[in-house]
């Protein structure tokens, strides 16, 4: 059943494509009206699939790789209508939606309820582990995409040309600003409590040898370059094209760690 | 139902004679009475605003407005003739729904237009003087006006200087609400472009003239605090937005000034509106991160990028206007056939109950089921005779043979022309 609820977020979250790819072309989508009430309804049912497989006893099983990405997608849709109802702006939704579809797509393929836990998965500080990193991941995708916004938005308005279609239509440089600080400032706390409660369950269980493993280090590595760019915000007030570079190093950084090991790692010694 | 509306506007009319034919809000109960009064007219409503004045009424076989306008104004004939445009009908609910969209606007795509449409009919409606047809017409109006703002962008863009240095203000800052304006000199654009600024609700105005008595004056003027000319480099970082317009010939603000205003604002964006010639900034300070500089052709090119997309905008809001256009008078003129049918099923079930009385006295008593089942089969007769009749009427409303159709129908059934519910004995 929790699959079902899952596909039919995932039929919902089709509209959000859709209008994302309208509105990358240029066009003002007709399914504008329908597109938030749609994508809403997707979340709630993503929101019924969690709780579900929780019920279960699999939703947070972080060994279970699709559990993990449907977590990811349901929290960049959770952030998109934060986003949405503080600032009034479906920019984001251009990224969002594509990223939490695609997630939603892997997260509910045949094979999500056949997958084998790591040992020890029911750890409850693996289980703290994923969360807080998968909340910090989130902020971080939403900054990094509102750095890309800034960009887009200061070249068009330096260029003095009235753009149209979807560009036209993003929020001032301000809000973008903000919003990219706000989920910098957010996120950092959840991604470096994530780091910590994974490097106690790794250091309790196989010593100090776990943090030679690539995905450890490149972790520590986004994580030093996401306190750089909190911190060149905070006393150099870096916004921009500088912020932009250093939130997208962050966020590669941050997508290679996930792609090594297939998106989680088994808490097994390197 | 005959819709006819008379007026004049800014493309029809000197304002001259547009002031001459304004009609105060304290006057216009008064105005919408004598016109109501007028013979033939069953509803009314004028609109009057600076760009026109338009008598709206609904009749059932149209009315002199012309004559009307010349006796209320005490105007000769000459005068009005060949400013007024009249349009009946069809003609005149596609006037209503462009002049409730803005299409029919001085400045097209302004907002103001419909709220004056609107006031003006609440007037009118408070008095009564409108209850009915133009009920129906304006409601479909203001319907129409909002489907036009939702599907088109006419009235998104800026089309004047000051209201594109505000919409490029909005589009850099957000709200103004927090923004800090510094004024450097004082023209007559900039003034204008400060009232603007002012009115978006900005935080705080400083002013900066070579004549400090000048800048003291428009502090005083906007509430704002004058700063000496020779402080200006020294606080200019303090605002977010800076109107230059003094007639400096040379740049006042340089590339490096920029460096300097960034570095002690830690990044935070400055806006730099240039409207003197020759300009103030140099445009060099714009390849700065954060810096955006404007000069007057800049802010011409965007109000005329806006004008343009405006236009395209309004063609499409003209679109949608015809289709709303076919789609009223397709709702009227089948209205219109409702007092048929209704008078033509009333006249056969007054026939149909006349008959069944005829027959239970020559049956004697009938059990339940017997009179049931006459009941049905006498009802059933009468809704297939009269399918074809209604269905002709209802589909042929719209089509130009309507009223022929409507006449036979009705002398056909001798039906009574002037009355919807009762039938010809």
């Amino acid at each position: 059943m929790p699959l079902f609820w899952l596909r039919v977020a995932l039929s919902l979250y089709g509209v959000g494509l859709l209008y994302a790819v309208v509105s990358l072309w240029g066009g003002r989508p007709a399914l504008t009206r329908i597109m938030l009430p749609a994508v809403g309804l997707g979340t709630v049912f993503h929101f019924v699939a969690l709780l579900e497989y929780g019920m279960l006893g699999l939703a947070v099983e972080p060994s279970l790789l699709h559990q993990v990405e449907s977590l990811l997608a349901f929290l960049l849709m959770a952030f998109f209508f934060v986003v949405y109802l503080r600032y009034k702006t479906a920019s984001p939704g251009v990224a969002v939606f594509p990223m939490a579809f695609l997630l939603t797509v892997l997260a509910s393929a045949p094979s999500s309820l056949v997958n084998s836990p790591s040992p020890g998965v029911s750890d409850r500080w693996i289980i703290i582990h994923v969360g807080l990193i998968m909340v910090g991941y989130s902020a971080l995708f939403f900054s990094f995409f509102a750095s890309i916004l800034y960009l887009v938005q200061e070249k068009n308005l330096k260029a003095k040309v009235t753009a149209g279609g979807f560009w036209s239509r993003l929020p001032a440089l301000a809000t973008i600003d903000e919003i990219g600080y706000k989920c910098l400032v957010f996120g950092f706390p959840f991604m470096t409590l994530g780091l910590i409660a994974g490097a106690i369950v790794a250091e309790a269980r196989f010593g100090s040898s776990f943090f030679l493993n690539e995905k450890i280090l490149l972790s520590i590595l986004m994580w030093a370059v996401y306190m750089v760019l909190l911190y060149t915000r905070w006393s150099a007030g870096w916004r921009g094209r500088r912020a932009a570079y250093l939130a997208a190093f962050a966020f590669a950084a941050a997508v290679l760690a996930w792609s090594v090991n297939n998106g989680w790692h088994r808490f097994i010694a390197p | 139902m005959n819709f006819q509306l008379i007026g004049v506007n800014h493309n029809s009319a000197p304002v001259e004679l547009r002031e001459r034919l304004a009609i105060p809000e304290a006057r216009l109960p008064d105005a919408i009475r004598s016109l109501v009064q007028q013979p033939g007219v069953e509803e009314a409503m004028v609109l009057s605003t600076c760009n026109r004045v338009e008598l709206l009424t609904s009749s059932s076989q149209g009315s002199d407005l012309r004559g009307f306008l010349r006796l209320y104004f005490g105007m000769g004939p000459d005068a009005l003739h060949s400013h007024i445009y009249e349009f009946k009908q069809r003609d005149a609910v596609r006037h209503v729904f462009r002049v409730a969209s803005s299409l029919d606007s001085m400045v097209v795509g302004e907002p103001q237009i419909l709220g004056q449409v609107k006031e003006a009919y609440a007037i009118a409606r408070g008095l009564g003087a409108v209850h009915s047809a133009l009920d129906v017409l304006l409601s479909r109006a203001f319907a129409v006006a909002k489907r036009v703002r939702n599907e088109t962008a006419i009235g998104s863009s800026s089309v004047s200087i000051s209201s594109v240095a505000v919409q490029l203000a909005e589009k850099i800052f957000g709200s103004l609400k927090d923004t800090t304006v510094y004024m450097v000199g004082a023209g007559k654009m900039a003034e204008l472009a400060a009232r603007r600024l002012m009115a978006s609700g900005v935080g705080a105005i400083f002013f900066s003239n070579r004549t400090h008595e000048r800048a003291l004056q428009l502090a005083e003027a906007f509430g704002g605090e004058a700063v000496p000319f020779d402080q200006l480099h020294e606080t200019t970082d303090r605002a977010d937005i800076v109107l230059t317009s003094t007639g400096a010939t040379e740049f006042l603000f340089r590339r490096a000034h920029g460096e300097r205003f960034l570095a002690r604002r830690r990044n935070r964006p400055m806006f730099f509106i240039d409207i003197s010639v020759p300009r103030n900034v140099d445009p060099e300070m714009s390849r700065l991160d954060g810096m955006f500089v404007y000069d007057i052709d800049d802010l011409q090119a965007v109000a005329a990028g806006n004008t343009a997309e405006r236009k395209k905008e309004a063609e499409r809001a003209e679109r949608i206007i015809e289709v709303e256009v076919d789609r009223f008078t397709s709702r009227i003129k089948s209205l219109a056939v409702v007092p048929t049918i209704l008078s033509l099923q009333e006249q056969c079930e007054t026939i149909r109950q006349a008959e069944l009385d005829r027959i239970r006295g020559k049956l004697g008593k009938l059990t339940p089921d017997q009179e049931a089942a006459i009941d049905a089969m006498t009802r059933g007769i009468v809704n297939k005779l009269l399918h074809t009749p209604i269905t002709t009427l209802k589909s042929s409303a719209a089509e130009p043979e309507a009223a022929t159709i409507h006449d036979i129908i009705r002398r056909i059934f001798n039906l009574n022309t002037n009355n919807s519910g009762k039938h010809n004995k």
